[in-house]
């Protein structure tokens, strides 16, 4: 296993930089450069010198020994002065050691994947992490990061070896003291587990909304005030506003941080029938948007007469505007009424996402989807008694195995151990 | 005194010895079977009964490899049971009680009649090494017999020690010597021995006991048979007796608990959990106000009655005074004292999957040696220890039978792959491809394998092909025609008109379709032996799930196929937890898939070792 080294922070002059080395070599690069490394798990201030004995920067280095690192390796870290002259410098003083190549992108963290530091789950979170821009992305990604999900799958695999030790004992144990009927206790265990997995499932959207953020669509007819409302709500100008209908084409994206959430709102052509080729186009553009999008805001123009307007797709807020002119409604031209609009945007996307679990990448939901579907079917094999144990415990084991995919592995023994702990097996 | 050379030597008579010294004769190695003492060969020396859940599936294998535990229990077996009958087949266990003296008689006619096989009365104190390898063993007396490959079954008499109450003694069983120059010379070897503890209830003279008392448990009226030759039990039927513990019993033991060898700290060995002695049972499951007691005679015309169900180490005034306790014993006599029993093991994961030593080549181990407990575990081992020490005497490949052939691939796998913490039985939860590896098919999944290694006899080979023969017909008819929903409810299927057209096989897949439907659909279907009708049903009803499970079995195949060179240094694997590495080197799995199942492994951890594996064809490429 090669020893791995990289610039841990963005290039560019900075306060701080770090540069992180992992692996067999770290150690003995670190003190090449350092002179001595202080004691695991310490940091010490030290000069650092290359090959030739030129000091190129005095720097704080930690140091750790396997398998308490963040690698799960042995792991030096050097923290710098942020300028480019100087990492330069350090990198080419460890190159030039010929102990350690530069890592690849995610190559710290694979190898703390491949030493059981982080389960897969965890390094989803950790990316997530350092993707998220919201404080309610901060959160999500910071649970998922801290193993909640192998705690959630521990729970399920927990519930379903028991359920399973319950049936094998009926089987391997027939001629024993064992409980004839374990019916009911494993017909609880395996609805506790389909709930549990259905409400993971259940918050599945809105959780990956939060991951990859909500999109709010602004239709209305021609002239309405869209791409002022859209405007105002970037704090800049990036649609171009005309009295003219019509003259939003395409359509046009701001995406904000409302209240912590991600939130992409959406400028579209005005609704109408129109002969314009371009603009026909823009208007199916706009409806199909619309309707893929999380809420719909409808503005109405409250100069012209259009209160009885049918955009054609269900909307969730709608609002009148010009109010600078008409005295009632929002206007983005005086800024009348655009909190309140957010405050409901937030509020509706706010108690959407109330329900948001855990599971909150695609590869979570297809595990889950899984589980679940197999636990439906040896849930209903039970409820019939239409098939055998040994069936129903092959469900059962599928359905763990499932669950796999997002934590280790079932495990016969784990199965006989329950057997043992809870029935006098033994004549 | 020097012996002439054997292909094979197999130490020690029970039932692994006398499986592999069979075994081995069967694949043509001149062979030679020592024992301390030709009578006891075959010897039962725990319970009267041979099979049960897993233990049965076993029995069912090694006599589809042509192997002699099956026709010995069929011989010998006074009260045939199916355990498991309402449940699903593919569970199913068969079970005997057999008579003592009729088992062992039909194991020492079995080993006497097997050509090739010479049985040598004596002691083994040592092995006899030549370059690191088995060369042959050395007896007491000091004569030599030089072999090519050796089996050592030494049982629980390796170092055995008996413990009654405080009382300990050196014995391999009660009334026999154990090994202990063998012993001392296998620790000389530096072998990773580990101690294990198992025990016998005190056995009761059956004159003394009050069986109008009791609830009695009758044999199967049809019995199921272990060996595919048998067809019909050989000697009369008889009942076993059910009594229970009660709150006297338990206060009796309770109150003398310090007094047992378990308690009283005599015992440093690791017991079974699911063998737990009567002492166990009170403590640990204190709320259990009475446990079950099968008084199960030990033969046909014999006066000894098995208790099963409260083995013991108490001493042998409070073993008296607790069976008195219990309904129907007040006044059994007791012929010989339970006792628990100590020996040596060798940890398993030092074995390669064929059963041999890797430190020594040649030197083959089987039965409780290698950590397990049981008859059939023992056997079942010693068959495949015979088998390939046989072959290695001749230059051949090993035999192993992986986990989707046989409980037999598992039980092996999961010695050498996984070790052992406590003595290891078999079940049916450790296979997990069970519902494809019944007792029904045991022939089908070993026995054309087994001919083609020559273990086989002719008359198995001829019932093998009438057997499979019949079942094709009898498959033929079940899949020639389709019949529409219609068609089907005419028969008196009841079965949604969705119009599909199903063959009688997917028909019998239902689970309220039996085979009367099958002979009012398909009249020719009725041709078909009883046997052969049933087992289609068998196939019918799991067919979909063995389908599904087929993939897994392939993947795992393919892993299987994945070889991890010997010479591979795990150690300079960077990436590797130093837990797995230690694991890795201790276990030195043969192929990927092997390594994929030891405790702990990562499928991260298992891409480090494929890819070092690449790495290293291509570096010496």
């Amino acid at each position: 296993m090669h020893t791995i080294f990289a610039l841990a922070t963005a290039r560019g002059k900075s306060g701080v930089a770090v540069i992180r080395i992992s692996g067999p070599a770290a150690h003995e690069i670190g003190s090449g450069l350092a002179g001595s490394l202080p004691q695991a798990g310490q940091a010490g201030l030290r000069v650092l010198r290359n090959a030739t004995g030129a000091v190129l920067d005095q720097a704080l280095v930690l140091r750790f020994d396997e398998p308490r690192s963040f690698t799960g390796e042995d792991v030096v870290e050097l923290q710098l002065h942020g300028s480019i002259a100087v990492i330069r410098a350090i990198e080419a003083a460890i190159s030039g050691t010929g102990l350690a190549r530069m890592a690849e992108a995610g190559e710290f963290t694979r190898r703390a994947l491949l030493n059981g530091n982080l389960d897969l789950a965890q390094v989803e979170g950790l990316s997530d992490l350092i993707a998220a821009e919201t404080e309610a992305q901060r959160r999500q990604a910071q649970e998922l990061f801290s193993g909640a999900m192998r705690g959630f799958a521990d729970m399920c695999r927990h519930d379903l070896v028991r359920a399973t030790a319950l049936i094998e004992a009926t089987i391997d144990f027939a001629d024993e003291d064992v409980p004839v009927d374990v019916s009911p206790e494993v017909g609880a265990l395996i609805d506790k587990v389909i709930s549990r997995i259905a409400e993971q499932l259940g918050g599945y959207q809105a959780a990956e909304r939060i991951r990859s953020g909500f999109e709010v669509a602004i239709i209305g007819p021609p002239n309405a005030g869209k791409s002022t409302l859209i405007n105002k709500i970037a704090g800049r100008d990036i649609a171009i506003t005309s009295e003219f209908a019509g003259t939003t084409r395409d359509v046009l994206e701001v995406r904000i941080d409302l209240n912590g959430l991600p939130v992409t709102f959406l400028d579209t052509a005005g609704l109408r029938e129109s002969d314009d080729v371009i603009e026909r186009i823009g208007v199916a553009r706009a409806r199909s948007r619309a309707s893929g999008a999380d809420l719909r805001i409808l503005l109405i123009d409250g100069l012209q007469a259009q209160g009885d307007f049918d955009p054609g797709i269900a909307v969730d807020l709608r609002y009148m505007t010009k109010s600078d002119v008409t005295g009632s409604g929002i206007s983005a031209v005086n800024g009348d009424g655009i909190d309140q609009l957010l405050a409901d945007v937030s509020r509706i996307l706010m108690d959407r996402v109330s329900g948001a679990t855990l599971a909150s990448h695609e590869r979570h939901r297809q595990a889950l989807e899984r589980a679940h579907a197999l636990m439906m079917v040896g849930r209903s094999c039970f409820i019939e008694g239409s098939v055998g144990a040994e069936i129903l415990a092959l469900h059962l084991r599928d359905a763990v195995g499932a669950l796999d995919s997002l934590i280790g592995r079932v495990d016969v023994e784990a199965v006989l151990g329950e057997i043992f702990a809870q029935f006098c097996i033994g004549k | 005194m020097k012996h002439d050379a054997f292909d094979v030597v197999v130490i020690g008579g029970g039932h692994a010895g006398a499986e592999a010294a069979h075994a081995a004769a069967r694949a043509g190695a001149i062979t030679a079977l020592v024992t301390m003492r030709k009578d006891t060969i075959g010897v039962m020396s725990c319970n009267p009964a041979i099979g049960g859940l897993g233990k049965g599936h076993l029995v069912r294998e090694i006599d589809a490899m042509g192997g002699i535990m099956g026709l010995a229990a069929d011989m010998s077996g006074i009260q045939f049971r199916l355990l498991n009958r309402r449940k699903g087949p593919a569970v199913r266990g068969p079970r005997t009680q057999s008579d003592r003296a009729l088992y062992k008689a039909a194991i020492q006619f079995f080993l006497a009649a097997q050509e090739g096989l010479t049985v040598i009365e004596g002691e083994v104190a040592d092995l006899v090494l030549a370059d690191g390898r088995i060369a042959g063993v050395e007896l007491s007396d000091g004569a030599i017999i030089p072999a090519g490959s050796v089996v050592l079954t030494t049982g629980t008499f390796l170092n055995g020690v008996i413990h009654i109450g405080d009382q300990k003694t050196a014995g391999g069983r009660m009334g026999d010597r154990p090994s202990v120059r063998l012993a001392d010379r296998l620790r000389a070897l530096d072998l990773p021995l580990g101690r294990l503890k198992t025990g016998t209830p005190p056995r009761l003279r059956a004159s003394s006991i009050a069986w109008e008392k009791l609830e009695m448990q009758q044999a199967d009226d049809e019995p199921a048979l272990f060996s595919f030759l048998s067809d019909r039990p050989h000697v009369r039927q008889i009942a076993c007796g059910i009594t229970y513990t009660n709150q006297q019993t338990h206060d009796i033991i309770n109150d003398n608990l310090s007094r047992s060898a378990m308690y009283g700290g005599h015992i440093e060995g690791i017991g079974p959990r699911y063998c737990p002695s009567i002492e166990d049972k009170v403590v640990r499951f204190a709320d259990k106000a009475s446990h079950q007691i099968f008084l199960e005679p030990e033969g046909l015309d014999c006066d000894t009655v098995y208790p099963n169900g409260i083995s013991t180490s108490l001493p042998e005034d409070v073993q008296r005074s607790y069976v008195h306790s219990i309904v129907g014993l007040e006044k059994a006599e007791i012929l010989q004292p339970g006792y628990a029993i100590e020996y040596d093991f060798v940890d398993p994961q030092n074995l390669d999957p064929s059963l041999q030593l890797r430190a020594i080549p040649g030197l083959f181990l089987a039965g409780q040696i290698n950590g397990t407990t049981g008859y059939e575990e023992a056997a079942a081992q010693g068959l495949m220890a015979g088998l390939n020490a046989a072959l290695r005497a001749r230059n051949s490949r090993s035999v192993i039978l992986s986990r989707a052939q046989a409980y037999i691939g598992v039980m092996i796998d999961d010695l050498v792959t996984r070790g052992v913490a406590e003595p290891y039985r078999m079940f049916t939860s450790r296979a997990e491809y069970r519902l494809s590896l019944r007792a029904d098919n045991a022939d089908q999944r070993l026995t054309e394998m087994a001919g083609a290694l020559g273990l086989i006899t002719q008359e198995r080979q001829q019932r093998f092909a009438v057997k499979m023969d019949d079942l094709a017909l009898g498959r033929g008819f079940l899949e020639a025609s389709l019949f529409t929903p219609r068609e089907a409810a005419e028969a008196g299927i009841a079965i949604s008109q969705d119009g599909q057209r199903r063959s009688g096989m997917d028909l019998l897949a239902f689970p309220d379709v039996d085979l009367a439907h099958m002979d009012v659909l398909i009249p020719a279907f009725s041709q078909c032996t009883p046997a052969t009708r049933e087992q289609l049903a068998t196939e019918a009803l799991y067919k979909t799930y063995v389908a599904r499970q087929q993939r897994d079995v392939s993947a795992m195949l393919r892993d299987e196929a994945q070889q991890i060179p010997s010479h591979i240094d795990y150690s300079d694997i960077g990436g590797l937890s130093n837990e797995l590495k230690g694991k890795l080197q201790r276990v030195r799995p043969v192929t990927v898939a092997q390594a994929a199942r030891i405790d702990g492994m990562t499928p991260a951890a298992l891409a480090l070792i494929l890819s070092r594996i690449r790495q290293d064809e291509r570096r010496s490429a």
